[in-house]
């Protein structure tokens, strides 16, 4: 299969064959990263940018390994949305971007839809690494890649997503991908943190977290911002954490086997008690970590039209 | 300068004219408007008639009005002048507008009145009539001085582009507007329901993860000035309705006999917010895009006459203004050149008929200004729309005569366009 794809702007945009042909690429890519020399030659010449307009340095550093691992030139270029003429500046920089000639922009921005406009504009393939509260298409593809390899499918599972759905572009991700690839999501919040008309997206929600672990193979956890306190989303941390942190006790509702995902980092004893997230026998947060090099790895090649 | 129109379909609802006849412009007025008029023209002959126009297929209704636009001048020049805006205006088919006091600085004093005024004179194509603010600097605190306003030349009150968040101050406004018969008109948004929020709240912003502008917000307020015009014995004028909720509370505030009239834009029965997925800018409007269903009860309101006036809320901006981030975009649709053929299509779906369509867009909003327009009776202001029903064209933003080239609706097919706009008996634009 010939991977048609310009641009990876959000998982609602992909089918499930480009599911599959990415997940199989980043499989392929995985064993790379267990070698001496963890480096192969398969994207010499090729130009990644790296431009990022909201601070995050583990996803940056992953798109840098997984480019420079397959001998790209990557380039980072770390913006600011703070100035008075916002979005002046994306414009500019797509134009002059552009005349640089990359191969591959990789964008991260804190307004939803950044990405999309980026790539109106320019002729360049664009990665959303995160885009306000829409997507996180890199974070759900390497999501779907560790419950695969844990559980060896995802079609048929019970997936929990817990926490404040509304702000996060990894549930929208997720959401969208598992949906796809055949796993039944449920979510839980507080009725706050959970946007108008999410169960059209076809998903069960649950306002209390114990309702949505019962019977679930995998429960990934959200992270909190601890500034939406301020928007009286939820009425303090305390509170929050009695009543949807991951422990011992309710996670004895899912499934003996459950698997516990976090996209990092971790608010420890907020979102997942301590003792939990560092349980191998449960917590695959570690996992993740390695599984996102291996699926940018796979959208860089993919992109720059490496199943030609 | 005389002009004698005929072969045309004229539809005047003022007079509850709709019928083939001809119409005899002479000074500035509407001189003489019958059957045989050029028969009985032509035999005395001593009349010098300086021009004839077969307008056999067309359409003669009384010059369309739209009573809420946005020029921009003074102070932001680069979205559109009063001058870009005017000819904006007869380019769409409107021979009068009223324009939002939202400028920098804000018409809330008479000297800015006085300016529009007399920039609106000078560029001389529409007639403009503005609106002026109902606090200083619209800021919601204090009341401007609504006697001198008027005496400069305002038609109404408006704090548009912002609520006015204090009812008490919205009470006082209505209680001294309708003392001095100023329609006050009420741009209805709860900032605290709304703050922040970039699109409707929905579906739609809850996959695009935009943060949503509930429909609450707009109705809490409809609810309230309803309140206080009923409480007052007062009116009050909803600008763009955009809910169901807002029609149904209209709905049943006019049965119940209270003072309140409406309008709405032609992106609230034409666009919902399913558009916004592209995260194309020109959509972003303010109040936002709603769901299938307010368009639909957006509609049955202007077909049960909840809704008075179609006004396209024309909203002029720079490129700078909207190429940017869809959270950073400024709201606001470049209206005046597609209202019209957006709001034929009421008449193509059934909503509405001529007669019905032709009361929004000029008899109604005269009606709800007090303005000597909106009509085509002998001895009236020779403000004339000839409109071409079955034209088929393409919008191009190209050839906007707006400086504010946006617009959701580039490229889209119409039917039916002004083709001649007639202000004071004199041809303003001519698109034949
Ligand atoms: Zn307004
Ligand atoms: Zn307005």
């Amino acid at each position: 299969m010939k991977f048609e794809k310009k641009d990876i702007l959000g998982i609602k945009d992909l089918s499930i064959d480009e599911i599959n042909l990415i997940l199989e690429t980043a499989e392929s890519f995985l064993e790379i990263s267990t070698r001496k020399i963890k480096k192969v030659p398969t994207l010499r010449g090729k130009t990644i940018i790296n431009l990022f307009y909201e601070a995050s340095t583990r996803t940056r550093t992953s798109f840098e390994i997984a480019g420079k691992r397959l001998s790209a030139d990557t380039i980072n270029i770390s913006a600011s949305t703070s100035s008075v003429v916002k979005g002046e500046t994306l414009i500019d920089t797509a134009r002059t971007l552009e005349a640089m000639n990359p191969d591959v922009i990789v964008i991260r921005h804190s307004a939803s839809g950044a990405p999309h406009i980026l790539a109106s504009l320019v002729k360049q393939s664009i990665i959303n690494a995160g885009d306000g509260a829409h997507e996180h298409p890199t974070q759900a593809l390497l999501d779907m890649m560790t419950i695969k390899e844990r559980k060896g499918k995802i079609s048929g599972l019970k997936v929990a997503i817990i926490g404040d759905i509304e702000h996060s572009r990894v549930a929208r991700s997720n959401i969208y991908g598992l949906s796809k690839m055949g796993a039944h999501v449920v979510l839980a919040g507080p009725a706050t943190m959970l946007p108008r008309d999410i169960e059209q997206m076809g998903t069960k929600v649950f306002s209390r977290i114990e309702d949505a672990l019962v019977d679930a193979d995998v429960v990934m956890m959200l992270r909190i911002q601890l500034e939406r306190q301020k928007q009286n989303i939820f009425p303090s941390l305390r509170e929050y954490s009695q009543h949807y942190c991951l422990n011992r006790s309710n996670i004895k509702l899912a499934k003996k086997d459950v698997i516990v995902m976090h996209p990092g980092p971790i608010n420890r004893g907020v979102e997942i008690s301590p003792d939990i997230a560092d349980d191998p026998s449960c917590s695959v947060i570690l996992d993740q970590v390695n599984k996102g090099v291996a699926v940018r790895m796979a959208l860089l090649y993919l992109l720059t039209g490496g199943s030609e | 300068m005389k002009l004698l129109l005929t072969g045309a379909r004229i539809i005047d609802p003022a007079q509850n004219i709709d019928s083939r006849m001809d119409i005899f412009l002479e000074d500035g007025k509407i001189a003489k408007i019958g059957t045989d008029i050029s028969k009985s023209l032509k035999s005395k002959s001593s009349e010098k008639i300086t021009k004839i126009i077969d307008l056999t297929g067309m359409i003669i209704v009384p010059g369309l009005i739209d009573m809420h636009t946005h020029l921009r001048e003074p102070g932001f020049e680069y979205k559109e002048t009063i001058a870009s805006g005017v000819a904006a205006a007869v380019a769409g088919g409107f021979t009068s507008i009223a324009c939002m006091p939202n400028s920098n600085p804000v018409n809330d004093n008479r000297s800015t009145t006085e300016f529009i005024r007399r920039k609106a004179a000078q560029a001389a194509l529409a007639n403009v009539y503005p609106i002026g603010a109902i606090s200083k600097d619209s800021a919601g605190v204090k009341l401007t001085e609504f006697w001198d306003l008027k005496e400069a030349g305002i038609v109404a009150l408006s704090d548009d582009g912002k609520p006015v968040m204090d009812a008490a101050l919205m009470r006082r406004a209505m209680e001294y507007g309708f003392s001095l018969q100023l329609p006050v008109i009420s741009h209805c948004e709860d900032t605290n329901l709304s703050g922040g929020g970039l699109m409707n709240e929905g579906y739609y912003s809850t996959i695009l993860g935009l943060s949503g502008i509930p429909g609450i917000a707009e109705e809490a307020m409809v609810a309230r000035d309803i309140l206080i015009a009923e409480f007052t014995k007062t009116s009050i004028h909803i600008a763009h309705v955009s809910t169901a909720g807002s029609v149904h509370l209209i709905r049943d505030a006019k049965k119940r006999g209270l003072k309140v009239t409406a309008e709405t834009a032609p992106h609230y029965f034409t666009l919902t917010d399913e558009s916004l997925q592209s995260y194309d800018t020109n959509f972003k409007v303010n109040p936002p895009l709603r769901s299938e269903q307010d368009l639909k009860a957006i509609k049955e309101g202007l077909a049960d006459s909840t809704i008075d006036v179609i006004a396209c809320d024309h909203a002029p901006h720079g490129r700078t203004d909207k190429e940017v981030e869809f959270e950073y975009a400024a709201n606001g649709i470049s209206g005046l050149e597609t209202s019209l053929a957006l709001s034929l299509n009421l008449i193509l779906d059934k909503t509405l008929n001529w007669p019905e369509l032709i009361a929004k867009m000029s008899t109604n909003p005269a009606r709800i200004l007090n303005l000597p327009k909106g009509t085509l009776e002998a001895g009236a202001d020779a403000d004339i729309t000839v409109i071409d029903p079955l034209l088929q064209w393409t919008v191009d933003l190209q050839t906007f005569r707006s400086r504010g080239k946006n617009s959701p609706f580039n490229g889209r097919r119409m039917q039916g366009k002004a083709v001649l706009t007639i202000v004071g008996g004199e041809i303003k634009y001519d698109g034949r």
